[in-house]
Order: C-alpha cells, then structure tokens, then sequence
C-alpha cells in the first residue's frame, strides 16, 4: 500500500508538470491558470512563425547530418582504436571522454574559442560540427564494447578464408556489431535534437535551434506557443518511444 | 590496409577539436594583456578574481544548490528504487519505462513547465489560494532550482540504485533469513551495503550535471541567481572576458575532475560498466 | 616411412612480445601429407608458431618458408592455408550454408559451382541437410565441423588446427580424433594440429613437436617420443614418470639404486651422470627377494583400468601401474626390464 502510495506520488510529480503544460496549450487565453475554452490558437500561432519553423528545419537537418557523419566516423574509428597499441589505445579513449565527462558549458566555450581563433563565421557549419564533434565519442563509446566482446578470431577468420581486411571489417565486423551501431546512431540523434548549451554558443547568423527557440522565449516569460511546441515534442517522442518499446519486447519474445 | 590506421584520422580531429581547445582554455586562464597591444604576459589574477568574496560565493553557493539537489534526489530516490525493485517483474519494466519517458523531453520544455507552475499566477498559487492559503513566489528563488535540479535528474539517481538493487542475489536474501535476520535487518546488513556502488553512481550523476548546469538556474532562477555556470556564460557572451571565463571554466574542471575520482576511489567499478555516462 | 617432400621450412624463427620472447629461434620442417602436432604446456610459444603460419602474426626474426617462398611477405587472405580456430569462430549472421560458401563466395566463385562443393563437404562432415540451420542451434561438435568444412572447401594445402578439440566432451574427443586421422588420409593435405593433449598428440600425428618455452624439447614419431624422451621435460610431459638419478659406468649398463642394469642406451661418457626414466606401466611389483630393488608400499589408488601404487624405494618415490593391487606397508621388490629403462642427458636438480 505504502508502496503504490509512494511511486503514485512519484510519478505524479514527474508527470503532472507535463500534463499541465500540454493541457494550457489548448486554452482560449493567454492564462496558464485558468481555463477559459478550447482552442487551437496558440497552434495556429506556432504555425505561423517562420522563425519556428527555420529553427524546426535546422534541428532535423544537423541532426540528421550529424547523426550519419558521426556514426560512420565513429564506427570506423572504434574499430581502428580497438587495434592500436595499448598506450595509444589510451590516450584515443582518454581524450575520447573528456566532451562526455566535461561539462557541456565548457565543451561549449571550449569549441567557441576555436572557432573564433579560426577566424570562422559562427553559423549552420559550427553549428553541425560542434554536434558531429560531440556525438562522436558517444558513438564510439556504445560500439567499442560490442567489438571488444566480439570473438577477435571472427575477423582473423574471415582473412583466412581469402578477405582482405576491408572485406573483413565490411562482410563480418559491421554485421556483428550492428545492433550497437544503431544504439549509438540513436544516441547521437537524440543528442543532436535535444542540444541546447553547445548550439547556444556556436551557431549565430540567424541559424538556431528548437532549443534555442524555447530559451529565447521562456526567458521572455511564460508563453502559450511553447506550450503547444512542447505539447507536440511530447506527443512524438512518447509515440516513438513506445513504438519503440513495443517493437523491442516483442523482438525479446521472438 | 591495416585495420588500425582507420583511428588514425580521428585522433588528429579529437587533438584538433578537444586537445586544442583545452589548451586554449588553460592558456587563456593564465594570460593577460599586455601594456602593448598584441602582447601578453603570465598573470595569475584571473584565478584570484575568482575566489574574491563574490565570486568565491558564487562557487560555493552552486555548490550548495547541488548538494541540495543530490540529497533530495538520494532521499526521494532511494525508497523509490526499492519499492520499483519490490513490483512484480512484469510491473517493474513498465515502470521504469514510465520513469525513462519524461529524460527524453527537452530539459529547457521540462523547466519550463515549471515556470508556469511556479509563477506568480501559476497552477501552485490557485491551488494555494483556493484552500485559502498565502500566495507564495516561489519562481526565481533557490527552492525553484533546487526543484528543477530534482525534477530533472531524480531519474537519473533512480535507476543505478534500482539495478544495484536488482543485482543483489536473491540467494543472499534467503541466506540472511535463513540465519535469522529479520527482513529490517535483512535490508540493513545485507541489501543496503550490496546497493551502494548504485548509490555512488546516483550521486555522480545528478551531482555532477546540477554543478555545471546553466540552463536551470537561468529559467527557474531568473538568471538573479547565479551559478558557476552562469558565471561562465557571461564572460563568453556578455561581457566577452575570455581570461575569466577561462579561469573559471579551468576551477570547475578540476572540481568535476576531482569529485570523479573521489567517487571512483569509493567504487572502483562504478565508471566502467557502462550505466555511468553522465547525462549534463 | 616415405621419404617426403618438404612443405614448410621454418628457420630460426623468434617472436618477441614486448620485450617477451614467445618463440627462440624455432628450426623445423613439415612435409608434404604429414599429420604434424606442436605440443606442449600453455604459453609454450605452440599458438604462436600456428599464428606466424596463419598469418597473423609478423615473425620478429628468422625465416618462413612455403614451397620455397618467403611467406611473412604473403598476407593471411592470399595464403594456400585455411585455420580451424579453437572456438570454431563461426559467423553468427550467416547460416551453415554462408559459413562454409565464405571463401569461394570471396573468390566470386559462380553459384552452382558452390552448392555443389558446399554439399560435397557438408557429407564429408557427415552433416547433410544442415544448410539452413543457423550457427547458434548447433551443438558443439556440429560447430567443430562447420569449421572444419569451412577451412577445407578452399582447398588449402596446409590445414591449421589450434585446439579445436578442446571444448568438446571426451566421446565426441576421441571420436573426432579418428574421424580427422581419416579426414587427413583420404584428402592427403598437411595437418598442423595444436594442443596441450598429450593422448591426442599420441593418437593422432605423424609427429609430434613437443615445445616448451619457446623452444622445439624434441621432434619425432608418437613412439619415438613416448618410449625415448629427449629430456626431463618430455619425458615429464608426455604421460607420467618416474625419473631417476644415474651413472652410465659403460655403454649398455647404468647404475641407479644401488645397482647396475642393463639397457639399451649408448653413447655416453664413462660414468656420465644421467637420468634414468621409467614409465609407470614398465615397473612390476614382484615378491620382495624378486625385486631388483625394494620398497615399502605407500599408497593404493583404484584408477579402473589399473591401481596407481606409490612405492618408497629409501626417500624416493616411484609410481607403479599395476593390475593387482598391494597392501599398504607391505615390503615388495620392483622390477624392470632392460629395454624399458630410459636413459637421458641429466637434466640438473
């Protein structure tokens, strides 16, 4: 009884935040108190924002850049890291996880500083390189374990019935490793899409985010329009999230 | 080809895009203009600036503020771990679903739903005034922080002690009974102690990203309340003092650094089986 | 036995393991149709050498040779030597069929040219109509010969074994053991074959290179091997026993226990000071005032084919093999006859 009582309360609290946010999106007024009658309003309104939709369009578009760039990097790089001397192994899976283990406001300033030395103009490129140059280590973190529990001898095999070591890594490495490919693909997406603190720093020339969006306007104070964008960022990713759950438990079955 | 050169092009990129930095963030911390333009020399005066009596409370007060969120997370988070553990094996997946789900909403969307709540006429106050009691203003003070620290990463001290517990052998349970200890002391010689790599694990992750996070005490706090974070952000887009930030941004490395290593010295293997990458 | 041609020439061959040595400068040849098994204790350098074959690993120094060409220039994908690795290292995406199809697939091999060797070797594993199983539901043995068929459908001319007996169950050991003696003859390639088993080594080659530490202890025939040991190494590591000091006072003599024997050893220096090595099996406990030597009983242990019986002989202790058994503390006499007396190189304390 205690118990059901408690994990109640607890996901009252985690949810009830939520669950209010999205309701208020479908109020008449501006209130977030008071409910005065439906409405689709603050939709519309979020709809009719360009400003909205670019940052909409370059969150999709550098994460789904950098998601395929990082991934293919950072699968390719595991495999090469997993065959280095242990003292470069090391050193490659010490500076690895420094952006994972730093703090994401000084993986910011860190990468700001740079660019600037570089004398680069801040925009869509530092933007994506930033993402692709933070979901890297990420990448490589969920693949490295999967190759390093792969039996060595599956790639010695191979090579000794007549692959190359490309055709090795290509027709039995990656299949083998496929599943944590994907899981680190995943990661990197998510990342991209749920970036604030780095694309804060380094974007600029008009180019921003949803993130950056929903900062500029909850500093303003509360606004209804974030209420429906969120109400709609909620609404997809537990559908996916389910989807995805379901799809799993039922792969755990068959 | 050999295999290994595929890592070749990846340790230029990370000595480019993470050493190169860093260096520039060290380098920057120690240096000065000097008289002429182009021209620098050695000073330690950022670091100086930074431990100066305003500043100095700045640190200790996120400090503060994290210390805070970890022990209400651990408090709240550890009677939810057990009970989880406690659910039929069907229930408990489900529930830790239900738990993962609201991590992958964007944490400015779930500070935000705070705003709304906390805020002078937020749902909190006409609860409040409906049983006819005081208004409060609780936006933009430490409790709302804190709050947000909590609601934000409490998942993330749940689930470590949950598996720490799941872990616990169910032959160790039925020994300590079999023995004769009751199930309070069942619970407080054998699962507590076995629980506590789950534990430290829990600690480091909502104490490391509460210390550094920016964007919690800038909503929930209204940017009055300042942490180290915050600190940092200014320099580099407010007022454009690179030395300082850099200075400041060198102190909470070595402080996240340290605490890191203090936690492995508790827990050898906390860092290395894969639950522990730190979600800032 | 027929005179064959060589295959493999190994010179001087060292590997070196940060700063370890693996293998000291290893001198051996293997010929054409020759069932060869490197044999020895873990880390003896015996993987190492199969590897070096394989290709892959690099010699550090020395030389090797493959029907007279330098095969550390060759990369293992182009080399006419197929391995079967210890844990099968089976492709777990691919069914049976895609398992052993791999290399001639690689060699773009046309596909009805493959069927047809892929279900030639599949009964030759005597594992027809496996084709669409997957790797995983296959038992141990079937995996062993998933591998096996794998390797051979390439038609290597060597066959590199590393212990790929060693995760099956005794039966399925020794029957795999005769079946790959058979598979050996009638396909008339090299086998390499690696192990720490002593039986198997015995059982199944042509010859045995026993190593130790990097270094060949002694090359030669199972019986060569068994009955005249090189060293106190082998004669320690292949089967069990008793080892003695000795003086050999001429040829044809050594004296041991007090007494002087005949055997069939010669060649030494007058009064050279040796080891004398005598199987368990060769030992046989007669009557005390039979005996060449005397001893009090020990201990009796039931083995089922036979009692292991510890003798004292003064402080030492000899291991008998015997069919009877013996009451313990009873005095008995030991004897032996000449042609199994053993004598070696004295190997120190």
């Amino acid at each position: 009884m205690v118990k059901k009582l408690y994990l109640g309360l607890l996901f009252f609290f985690l949810y009830a935040p939520i669950i209010v946010l999205m309701v208020f999106s479908f109020n008449e007024s501006r209130s977030g108190t008071v409910w005065t009658g439906f409405s689709l309003t603050w939709y519309e309104e979020l709809f009719r924002d360009r400003r909205m939709q670019d940052a909409f369009r370059y969150t999709l578009l550098v994460a789904v850049i950098s998601t395929a760039v990082s991934t293919f990097i950072g699968t390719f790089t595991a495999i090469g890291i997993q065959k280095l001397r242990p003292k470069w192994q090391a050193f490659a899976l010490n500076v690895n996880y420094f952006p994972v283990i730093n703090p994401e406001i000084v993986t910011a300033i860190s990468l700001m500083m740079l660019y600037r030395s570089l004398r680069l103009d801040f925009g869509f490129a530092t933007m994506l390189m930033s993402h692709i140059m933070f979901s890297i280590p990420y990448v490589i973190l969920a693949v490295l374990p999967r190759l390093y529990a792969l039996d060595k001898n599956l790639a010695e095999a191979a090579q000794d019935l007549g692959a190359t070591p490309w055709q090795a890594i290509v027709k039995v490495i990656i299949p083998q490793i496929r599943p944590s490919i994907f899981t680190g693909a995943l990661m990197a997406f998510t990342m991209s899409l749920d970036d604030f603190v780095i694309s804060f720093f380094n974007s600029g020339g008009g180019v921003t985010n949803l993130s950056i969006e929903i900062y500029a306007m909850a500093r303003r104070g509360i606004r209804p329009t974030v209420n429906a964008l969120a109400t709609l960022m909620v609404a997809v990713i537990f559908t996916v999230v389910l989807i995805a759950n379901r799809i799993s438990i039922r792969k755990a079955k068959s | 080809m050999d295999t290994k050169k595929l890592s070749y092009p990846y340790l230029v990129w990370i000595t480019l895009t993470i050493l190169v930095p860093m260096l520039l963030i060290f380098l920057y911390s120690i240096i000065e203009p000097g008289p002429e333009p182009l021209t620098f020399q050695f000073s330690l005066a950022h670091y100086l600036r930074a431990l100066d009596g305003l500043h100095l409370q700045v640190l200790w007060g996120s400090f503060v503020i994290a210390l805070a969120s970890t022990a209400a997370c651990l408090l709240i988070g550890y009677p939810a771990a057990w009970f989880i553990s406690r659910l039929r094996a069907r229930s408990q997946s489900q529930v830790i679903l239900l738990l993962m789900m609201p991590m992958w909403i964007n944490m400015l969307l779930r500070s935000y739903a705070w705003m709304t709540i906390l805020s002078r006429n937020g749902i909190l106050n006409s609860v409040l005034a409906f049983f006819g009691l005081p208004e409060q203003n609780l936006l933009y003070t430490d409790f709302a922080v804190i709050l947000g620290m909590v609601y934000n990463f409490l998942p993330f001290m749940i689930l470590p002690i949950y598996t720490a517990i799941l872990k616990v052998d169910a032959n160790l349970v039925d020994a300590a009974r079999d023995l004769g200890a009751s199930p309070g002391e069942t619970f407080l010689k054998v699962i507590f102690p076995l629980s506590i790599p789950g534990i430290i694990t829990g600690i480091t992750m909502v104490f490391l990203p509460s210390m550094s996070s920016f964007v919690i005490p800038q909503l929930l706090g209204g940017g009055q309340f300042l942490m180290i974070g915050n600190l940092i952000e200014r320099q580099y887009l407010l007022t454009g003092n690179w030395h300082f930030g850099s200075a400041l941004a060198m102190l909470l490395m070595a402080f996240i650094l340290l605490s890191v290593w203090l936690m492995k010295r508790f827990d050898p293997k906390s860092m290395d089986s894969g639950e522990g990458v730190i979600p800032w | 036995m027929l005179q064959k041609k060589p295959l493999i020439t190994i010179r001087n061959l060292t590997k070196e393991f940060d700063g370890e040595v693996v293998l000291k400068g290893i001198d051996l040849t293997i010929h054409q149709n020759e069932f060869v098994t490197l044999l020895g204790p873990s880390g003896c350098g015996k993987t190492t050498l199969l590897r070096i074959l394989g290709g892959f690993e690099q010699p550090s120094d020395g030389e090797v040779r493959f029907e007279g060409i330098d095969l550390t220039q060759i990369p293992a994908y182009k080399r006419e030597v197929n391995t079967v690795f210890q844990k099968y290292a089976l492709f777990p995406h691919l069914d049976v069929y895609e398992n052993i199809a791999f290399g001639l697939r690689l060699k773009k091999v046309p596909e009805a040219a493959i069927m047809e060797k892929v279900n030639r070797m599949l009964s030759l594993v005597k594992l027809d109509g496996f084709q669409k199983r997957s790797i995983t539901s296959l038992s141990g043995g079937q995996q062993q010969r998933i591998a096996i068929a794998r390797a051979l459908i390439n038609q290597p001319k060597v066959l590199l074994l590393d212990e790929p007996l060693g995760a099956l169950d005794l039966k399925l050991r020794q029957e795999m053991q005769y079946e790959l003696k058979e598979m050996q003859k009638e396909l008339g390639i090299t086998f390499i074959f690696v192990t720490h088993d002593q039986e198997e080594a015995l059982t199944m080659s042509d010859t045995i290179v026993v190593l130790n530490e990097g270094q060949i202890q002694q090359k030669g025939c199972p019986v060569d091997i068994y009955n005249e040991p090189n060293n106190r190494f082998v004669a320690n590591f292949i089967g069990e026993s008793n080892i003695v000091p000795g003086v050999m006072p001429m040829d044809l003599r050594v004296a041991f226990e007090g007494q002087t024997f005949h055997c069939v050893d010669r060649g030494f220096r007058q009064n050279e000071e040796v080891d004398v090595v005598i199987r368990p099996e060769d030992l046989q406990i007669v009557p005390e005032r039979e005996g060449a030597f005397t001893g009090v009983v020990d201990s009796v242990i039931f083995k089922g084919v036979h009692y292991e019986i510890l003798v004292m002989v003064g402080d030492r202790e000899y291991v008998v093999h015997a069919t009877k058994s013996a009451s313990i503390g009873s005095k008995v006499g030991l004897f032996v006859s000449p042609e199994d007396i053993h004598v070696m190189k004295w190997g120190g304390a």
